[in-house]
Parts: structure tokens; sequence; C-alpha cells
């Protein structure tokens, strides 16, 4: 009896894989992939906003959000961060009609936003630690400090970032390398004031309303 | 430096005009000052219903930014960035409801403790 359906030679070894390399431009697969780093980092953000969900409530007999939270500081907070989001735009604009030097400009101001958002941050924390308001005192400070500090953190790392493109693009001007690097602080950027919203949405109003 | 081209399809639509950037940070400025004038002022009366109008604002804010600031769409990078998204949104709605609902019911089977109890506490 002999097989039936579909017999190949038998001296040609099937192919399972592409066996040509098709052609990769250098970068092509880095916006894809940074974008993906940005998912996971969005999943260690759901950790703590579920960790300050579960320890939210949780005052330890300390003082609870309507006693620390100072609403018109975090709203100017807010708009410093969405400031900024809308001059990385116009940096990212700039960058398109090949303007060296309005792509600084922009990038510059906005560097000077990031800095006054974790200014006013830091001032926000100073004045809570001065009101004995520590990470230690409760499991709601505990959950607030790590959740916010981890977003403060985010935002100073996307800064020093920022003066380092500044620093390049001066250097070797808007290459096809440094255009992908903007892109992908452009993304991390966007992304900062993306989590922003959740946290001053569940972080300050929410404990407003508590 | 004019000699940068684009070396797939994806990268010409991934960049905002600049209309498209002004609509997105208009909109977001209304959407970040209503929730606020809600708290602040507490026009709405009810606490639960200025928390579910609050986060609903969060919710829009975040697709505006997703759609004017990040530029996704279902196409970019063949839509691979749309299904890491739609992922992450999976796992993010699975641990977080997941999260609340277990550490909630834990909370509620405990022995109660009055506030004065746990000032007893070690």
């Amino acid at each position: 009896m002999s097989e039936p359906g579909f017999a190949t030679p038998q001296n040609e070894v099937p192919n399972f894989y592409l066996v040509d390399e098709h052609d990769h431009p250098e970068g092509d697969s880095t916006l894809l992939g940074f974008w993906i780093y940005l998912m996971s980092d969005c999943l260690i953000f759901a950790i703590l906003f579920a960790t300050y969900g579960v320890l939210g409530g949780n005052y330890a007999a300390g003082p609870a959000p309507k006693d620390l939270f100072e609403l018109p500081l975090v709203a100017l907070n807010t708009s410093m961060l969405l400031l900024s989001s809308i001059t990385y735009g116009f940096a990212m604009l700039a960058m398109n009609e090949n303007k060296v030097g309005q792509t600084q400009a922009w990038l510059a101001v906005t560097g000077l936003f990031g800095l006054a958002f974790l200014g006013i941050e830091l001032h926000e924390f100073a004045h809570l630690i001065e009101l004995g308001a520590t990470p230690q005192r409760s499991g709601f400070l505990s959950a607030f400090f790590t959740l916010v500090g981890t977003h403060g953190l985010h935002v100073t790392f996307g800064t020093i970032w920022l003066v380092t493109l500044m620093l390049q693009v001066g250097r070797y001007g808007l290459v096809p390398a440094n255009r992908r690097r903007l892109m992908c602080l452009s993304l991390f950027w966007h992304f900062l004031d993306v989590i922003w919203i959740g946290v001053f949405t569940f972080v300050y109003l929410m404990g407003m309303l508590r | 430096m004019s000699a940068h081209v684009d070396t797939h399809d994806g990268a010409a639509e991934a960049h905002g005009s600049r209309k498209s950037y002004l609509i997105g940070f208009g909109l977001s400025v209304v959407l970040t000052a209503i929730p606020f004038w809600l708290v602040m002022t507490g026009v709405l009366g009810s606490n639960q219903t200025t928390a579910a109008a609050i986060v609903g604002f969060a919710f829009i804010q975040i697709i505006v930014h997703m759609i004017y600031f990040l530029h996704m769409n279902a196409k970019s990078e063949g839509g691979w960035t749309m299904m890491a998204l739609i992922f992450t949104v999976v796992i993010l709605v699975i641990a977080l409801s997941g999260t609340l609902w277990v550490m909630y019911h834990l909370t509620h089977n405990m022995m109660p403790m009055s506030a004065a109890d746990m000032s007893q506490m070690p």
C-alpha cells in the first residue's frame, strides 16, 4: 500500500522556517519593543494601584487624605505634566520638519515643566513628612508614597533621558537614530501622563471623597 | 539631513499633526478641570455620584491621551501594539479586580476590631 496524499520527492528536505532572511532596517522593531516595555511598566503601576486600593483606607489612627492633600497644589502639578505633554508634541512636530533648534527649544521647555512637576511633588512630600505623615506612619501612607514616588521616579529618569537626547541632537543632529530615540521618549513621556490621570483620580480626588 | 526616509509605512502615520495635538490638549484640559471642579465644589451632592463621575472622566481622558498623544490605532506595527495593549488591559483588569475583591472579603471576614483595640496593638 502506498501513502496517500502529499508525496515529496525523497531527496528534498522540507523547510519549516523562512530560508531567506528578509531585510530588517536598523531599529525597525525598536518602537514595538519599547511599547512592550511600557506595557510591562503599566503592570508595575497596576500592582501599585491595587496595593493602594487595598491599603488606602488603613490610617492606623493617623492622618487621612482629607487632612493631608491640597487639591489646588495637585491641580497645579497636573497642569505642569499636561503642558509638558503638549510641548513634547511640539518638539516632535519640529523634528518632523527637520528644525534642530526648534526641536531642542521645545525639549528644553518640556524639561522645565518636568522639573516644575518634580519640584512641586518634592515640596508636597517634604510638607507631609514635616507633618509626621511619613511612609512608616500607616499602610495608607506607605502605599501612597510608593505609588506616587514610583511615578515621580519615572519622571526623574525621563527628564535625565530628555537632557541626554538634547545633547545627542546638539552633537549629531536629527539623524535617524536620534529620531527613533526621541519617538521612544515621546511614548514614555505621554505614558507617564496617562499614569498620572490614574494617580490624581484614584489617589487625590477619590481620597478627598472618602 | 534631508536623506531621512521613512523606512516603513507605519512611521508616517505615527506622528500627529499640530491640530491633533491641540485637540488632544484641549480635551485633556476640560476632562481634567471638570473632575477637580466636581470634587472641590461638591456640586453633585453625594460622594458616590461624584466618585462615579470622576472615574468616568478619567477613563475618557485615558482614551483621549491614547489616541491624540500616543497615536494608538489598530494598524501601527501590523496591529501588534494594539494586541499588546489589549493583553495588558486584560491582565490589568484581572489583577486589579481580583486583588480588590479578595482583599475586601478578607477584611470583612476578619474579627471586628475598633480603633481603640487597634491602638493597643503592639
